[in-house]
């Protein structure tokens, strides 16, 4: 499905800026075999549809260019599932300060 | 593909697009073939301590409350022998504007570039400073640009640095992310070019001298609340600027006896240029990946003279595992009613274990803390490692390995600090420095009396490495 979005929208674009073969010469042979991506968000400066090379402005005030990917990109990073290994801590830790600990 | 934009020829373009974008002459500072006069770089800035408290002052930067932490201070002297456990205090850094001590390097390179008529400033970073400069620029008025490392080949983005990407935006900074690579470098210096932006460098003089007042305030607070100076400090060790800019700053305040400690996640065996290894880890600094590194060499750093000179500082050095780590922020969040870190509690951790060795009436400052939040949290940190397919387990802290394994204590008994052997990181740093000469050159007599200062060795020692060193190449 082709998302498109007007000029002035807050959008997602990405680049690449090295090719395999292209890379630093002390890289590591899994990243040698990787490109070097970019990815920034702007504002755009276009009318545009997913997919195309478009033009954004940064909020620092210049132009960057590269294919657009993704419309008003949400941040999504999160905490998840508590993780019982830590849960656990906070009973453990209150029974040895009060004197009730029942194993070392 | 534009062949001036290869990376090795903006590699070779280096030089003159640092000395446009830092505005320091580092050339004139040298003084020997591998001495430099590192006070007169700093001295030269006019920032003395002074000058930078008052910044601070004015961009609400520094003046963070020192807390002692009772409860975890019982918790050591419970699994202490009797008469041990000296009182443990942490400097709550997470009081800064951006919420972490990087505010105070960041508020000093800002107030230069401003003074400069810089348009904007450029950080490449992907920790806390970028949010720092982003900060410190909104509230001066200037433009910034921070450049990231942020997500592997697979597109895996690690959750800390998405957190660090959105606070960055949210004050209203540009942020490249990039892929995996340490041709973040490269990418920075084209920005640079393009731009003609300050390079806000965490290791320029400015960021340096805005470190000090850190270690200046805590001795005073440590004195009002104690009575006495800290008989230790530990600060988190990456790239040297917290341990250098922190001793300075006790020593500025007359703690001259307080023993400085740097501590450091033992990240050992993971490639830190690796695609691969990049989201197996859980920290992405205050480890091993860049302190052994930064301590052995520091020039290696994005300006040409590293003013972060760590090993001149540091009287220890000491590692602890990530499920330690892990362990003391649900013990400082639960014992004491303070969610932060968990990289800033890095040195938490090692001052649990270092307190049971000392006394009673002893004090012992961890001297930062950071925020958390989405991302940055050990829950949102530990299922990224599960994604990633490592092991997260209770058991025995030694049997933590690095990019497989994460093993959370079981006991508080168990938490402990393993020594990196400093005679073995001062020889090495010499080692790198020697080598760094020219075919058949010798050290001066003012490059022995600049590595003996490096490394507190006596210039004798320094003699007996150079000729161990000749003798042995031949």
């Amino acid at each position: 499905m082709t998302e498109k979005a007007a000029k002035h929208t807050w959008v997602e674009i990405h680049r690449i800026i090295l090719q395999p073969g292209q890379r630093a010469p002390q890289v590591p042979d899994d990243t040698q075999q990787v490109p070097l991506e970019m990815k920034a968000k702007g504002f755009l400066v276009h009318d545009a549809t997913i997919g195309e090379q478009v033009e954004i402005l940064t909020p620092a005030g210049r132009t960057l260019k590269g294919m657009l990917t993704v419309i008003n990109p949400a941040y999504i990073h999160t905490f998840g599932a508590p993780i019982a290994e830590l849960s656990a801590i906070g009973n453990e830790v209150r029974a040895i300060l009060n004197g009730r600990e029942t194993q070392p | 593909m534009n062949s001036p934009d290869t990376y090795a020829a903006i590699m070779e373009q280096k030089a003159t697009i640092m000395r446009a974008s830092i505005g320091i002459d580092y050339e004139r500072y040298a003084t020997g073939r591998l001495a430099f006069d590192y006070e007169r770089l700093l001295a030269d800035t006019s920032y003395d301590i002074g000058t930078v408290h008052a910044i601070q002052r004015r961009t609400a930067v520094g003046d963070t409350p020192l807390l002692e932490l009772c409860n975890i201070t019982q918790l050591a002297r419970a699994v202490s022998a009797p008469g041990k456990g000296a009182r443990i205090f942490v400097k709550d850094e997470a009081a800064n504007p951006s919420g972490s001590f990087k505010d105070r390097r960041a508020s000093v390179s800002v107030y230069e570039a401003k003074k400069r008529s810089y348009p904007g400033v450029v950080a490449a970073t992907s920790g806390n400073y970028g949010a720092a400069v982003a900060s410190q620029a909104a509230k001066a008025g200037l433009r910034c640009i921070v450049v990231q490392e942020a997500f592997d080949s697979q597109g895996v983005a690690q959750p800390e640095i998405a957190e660090k990407t959105r606070a960055c935006e949210a004050y209203g900074a540009e942020v490249m992310r990039l892929s995996v690579g340490p041709e973040l470098f490269y990418v920075f210096l084209r920005v640079l070019r393009e731009t003609s932006y300050f390079n806000a460098s965490l290791y320029t003089p400015y960021a340096i001298l805005g470190i000090e007042t850190l270690g200046f305030e805590l001795a005073g607070q440590s004195k009002a609340q104690t009575m006495r100076f800290p008989d230790m400090v530990i600060a988190t060790h990456a790239g040297g600027g917290n341990v250098t800019g922190t001793a300075r700053g006790l020593i500025k305040a007359g703690a001259t006896a307080t023993q400085m400690v740097a501590a450091s996640v033992d990240l050992s065996g993971l490639h830190m240029a690796s695609d691969h290894d990049f989201n197996r880890k859980s920290f992405t600094t205050g480890h091993t990946g860049f302190s052994l590194p930064f301590t052995t060499w520091p020039d290696r750093a994005d300006v040409p003279r590293n003013a972060a000179r760590a090993l001149r500082y540091m009287d220890r050095f000491v590692t602890v595992t990530q499920g330690e780590v892990f362990y003391i922020t649900q013990v400082l969040a639960e014992l004491e009613g303070l969610e932060r870190g968990p990289a800033g509690n890095t040195s938490l951790a090692a001052a649990f274990a270092l307190a049971q060795q000392m006394n009673r009436e002893q004090v012992i400052v961890v001297q930062e803390t950071e925020y958390t939040g989405a991302g940055k949290h050990p829950i949102a940190q530990l299922n990224l490692a599960r994604q990633m397919g490592i092991t997260v387990r209770r058991g025995n802290p030694h049997d933590n390995r690095p990019g497989d394994t994460i093993v959370i204590p079981q006991h508080p008994k168990q938490l402990g600090v393993i020594d990196v052997d400093l005679e073995q990181v001062r020889r090495s740093y010499l080692r790198h420095a020697l080598g760094s000469l020219a075919e058949g050159q010798q050290p001066s007599a003012t490059d022995v009396a600049f590595l003996a200062a490096e490394t507190r060795l006596t210039e004798d020692d320094v003699q007996e490495v150079i000729h161990d060193g000749y003798h042995k190449s031949r």
